[in-house]
């Protein structure tokens, strides 16, 4: 018992990362349809402001949140208006592709600029408490206990902007229909940046998060939790906020059961062998509507 | 107007010429690689650029020519090259036996996969697909037999340019034969538009797992013969960027144009080996060439067009048209 509620938590930390950067992917697929194969590389960028700011600049880990989202986004942006926006009225490959290439470009000119080696945050960027609950068998550090509340918290914001700004409401309605959107005078280019924008800032704050989590960066670190926080996406309907962290959430805990009980080699297997069974049984996901195909 | 025994006739002779044509490259190749007039650098390049047009090809089957988006087209090519592996060098098979068999195997492999998975469409797809190669790697990756993470090391020199240059013109000729008969036209009627051609009679699902196990067959020929040169694979040899490596070739060329497919995947394999010295800024320059081609070019060298020698001569309209009947 007291394993399994350890794994559990193990699980909802990295399930509250995961939701962080599924959630800029459920965004950005959600108004372009485009798959932002960058998206982990954003992350990996933001993991690398957060170690600039607090090991050189000698911030403290939310300051060097808040930097590293700030940049992220601007960067989101960027890459949104050079490499994305003259494509999207092209083929779906042809952005896909793009993507890719955008991908690889973030992650070998940090190769070249800061090294492919591996670095760590600077010690005591978090106070190292940990906290023994059920007779002290389970677990619970200051680390789980940020990783969440940052995750929430940051969800609790995006929900306000997404159902009760402006901004909001012109993101959903291009997601439901750009063209009509941009007739009834909503801005679609800039309801679009802003999409990237956000959504990158919380794959910034995920990338400190990660950096603090397992005191470790390197340039190609983005990869793999990019692919995982896809699935994820795409396991809860990709395009559907809630779908995004019901997805992540599930994940990490099955990610977490798999390497607990079983052997952590599989766990990469076992998150897309779960994407192809939802795919194959319920394709839109588990909180997607099926939507008939027009004829 | 041409008479049907004319017409007979100047078939025959292109055929003949092609043959021709076909033989003299061999010989060419044979006498200037194993006559040693190449040095060893390019020669593993000559080795590169035909397993990577096998392999572009092949995708372009499935990609450019049926429009099903698959990206896990390097976990097809690692099951052709660990079972055409374990076949030589833990069974003791001839090589030819094990590139058989290492290509079938991948072709069941597709037909497997295929099978579910190509109810899904475009994006869906194109996730499914990347999943499952990354599933082959971990398997491989996590199978002791087949070394793990260190994979198979000292695998016998077996690929020689005979084997390389026929698995190239057979793969050439087989999905360009199937590309101009009416199979092809089902492909070709699924990518333009699915309900339509479900619509005209043509059992889409059939069709599309066709192409899936004839594009993974191709790709475990690939890796078995990369296999057999290399000397050793990993299982990271095979991870998805290889199978975007593989995409890049196939939409760079022109989905749904053979030639442009052979093209791409001469003019990458070349660039990267220019770039080897430059290791650090290499993939960098990758990058931004790959973003620059699809912003100025998004539909690929060739766009669905072939090129062939009658491209030079007066137009005389397109010859595949005839197939149609006159």
């Amino acid at each position: 018992m007291a394993e399994f509620l350890q794994q559990l938590v193990n699980g909802i930390s990295l399930g509250s990362i995961y939701a962080l950067i599924a959630l800029g992917y459920t965004m950005v697929y959600g108004i372009i349809k485009l798959i932002n194969f960058a998206h982990g590389d954003v992350m990996m960028v933001g993991a690398y402001v957060g170690l600039f700011a607090t090991a050189v600049l000698g911030l403290d880990v939310f300051m060097a949140m808040l930097l590293a989202m700030v940049v992220c986004a601007v960067l989101g942006v960027v890459i949104e208006r050079l490499a994305y926006k003259p494509l999207r009225h092209s083929t779906r490959i042809a952005a896909l592709i793009t993507a890719i290439g955008v991908s690889l470009f973030l992650e070998y000119i940090m190769v070249w600029g800061v090294g492919p080696q591996q670095r760590t945050y600077p010690t005591g960027t978090l106070t190292d408490a940990s906290f023994r609950i059920f007779n002290g068998q389970v677990t619970v550090t200051s680390k789980d206990m940020v990783t969440l509340l940052v995750s929430l918290g940051l969800t609790v914001i995006l929900t306000y902007i997404v159902h009760r700004t402006r901004i909001g409401k012109a993101m959903r309605a291009v997601s439901y229909d750009g063209e009509a959107a941009m007739l009834m005078g909503i801005n679609v280019n800039s309801t679009i940046s802003a999409t990237f924008a956000i959504g990158s800032a919380l794959a910034a704050a995920a990338g400190v998060l990660i950096g603090v989590y397992y005191n470790s960066v390197d340039p190609l670190m983005g990869i793999i939790p990019g692919l995982k926080a896809f699935v994820a996406a795409v396991l809860g309907g990709i395009g559907i906020i809630p779908g995004a962290l019901l997805g992540s959430y599930l994940m990490g805990i099955v990610e977490a059961f798999v390497s607990g009980y079983g052997s952590s080699m599989y766990r990469d297997a076992v998150a897309f062998g779960i994407l192809i069974l939802i795919l194959i049984i319920k394709p839109v996901g588990l909180l997607g509507k099926n939507v008939g195909e027009k004829v | 107007m041409v008479g049907k025994e004319a017409q007979v006739k100047s078939n025959l002779k292109g055929i003949i010429y092609r043959i021709l044509a076909v033989v003299a490259l061999f010989v060419v190749g044979q006498v200037a690689l194993e006559g040693g007039l190449i040095d060893s650098f390019y020669q593993i390049n000559i080795f590169l650029i035909g397993i990577n047009i096998i392999l572009a090809v092949s995708l372009n089957l499935i990609n450019g020519y049926t429009g099903q988006f698959s990206i896990g087209h390097a976990g097809f090519m690692a099951v052709g090259a660990y079972v055409a592996t374990v076949l030589t060098m833990k069974l003791g098979y001839p090589f030819a036996v094990a590139l058989l068999v290492g290509s079938l195997s991948a072709g069941l492999a597709g037909f497997l996969i295929g099978l579910p998975t190509l109810r899904l469409r475009g994006d869906y797809l194109a996730i499914a697909t990347l999943g499952f190669g990354e599933i082959i790697r971990v398997l491989l990756l996590n199978i002791e037999y087949v070394g793990g993470a260190a994979g198979i090391i000292g695998i016998p020199r077996q690929t020689n340019w005979a084997w390389l240059y026929f698995s190239c013109v057979l793969t050439i000729v087989v999905i360009t034969n199937l590309i101009n008969s009416s199979h092809g036209r089902a492909f070709i009627s699924i990518r333009e538009d699915e309900i339509a051609a479900e619509t005209m009679g043509i059992n889409t699902t059939r069709y599309k797992v066709m192409a899936f196990s004839i594009g993974a067959f191709f790709a475990g020929l690939a890796g078995g013969l990369y296999a057999h040169y290399f000397f050793l694979i990993q299982p990271s040899t095979f991870s998805f960027l290889k199978s975007f490596d593989i995409l890049v070739m196939v939409v760079l060329g022109g989905l749904g144009s053979t030639t442009g497919s052979i093209l791409a995947a001469i003019v990458l394999t070349l660039v990267s080996a220019a770039l080897a010295s430059f290791a650090e800024i290499r993939m960098v320059l990758y990058a931004i060439v790959l973003i620059i081609l699809m912003l100025y070019r998004p539909q690929g060298m060739m766009g669905n067009k072939e090129l062939s020698l009658s491209m030079l001569r007066l137009k005389r309209g397109d010859r595949r048209d005839t197939a149609v009947g006159e």
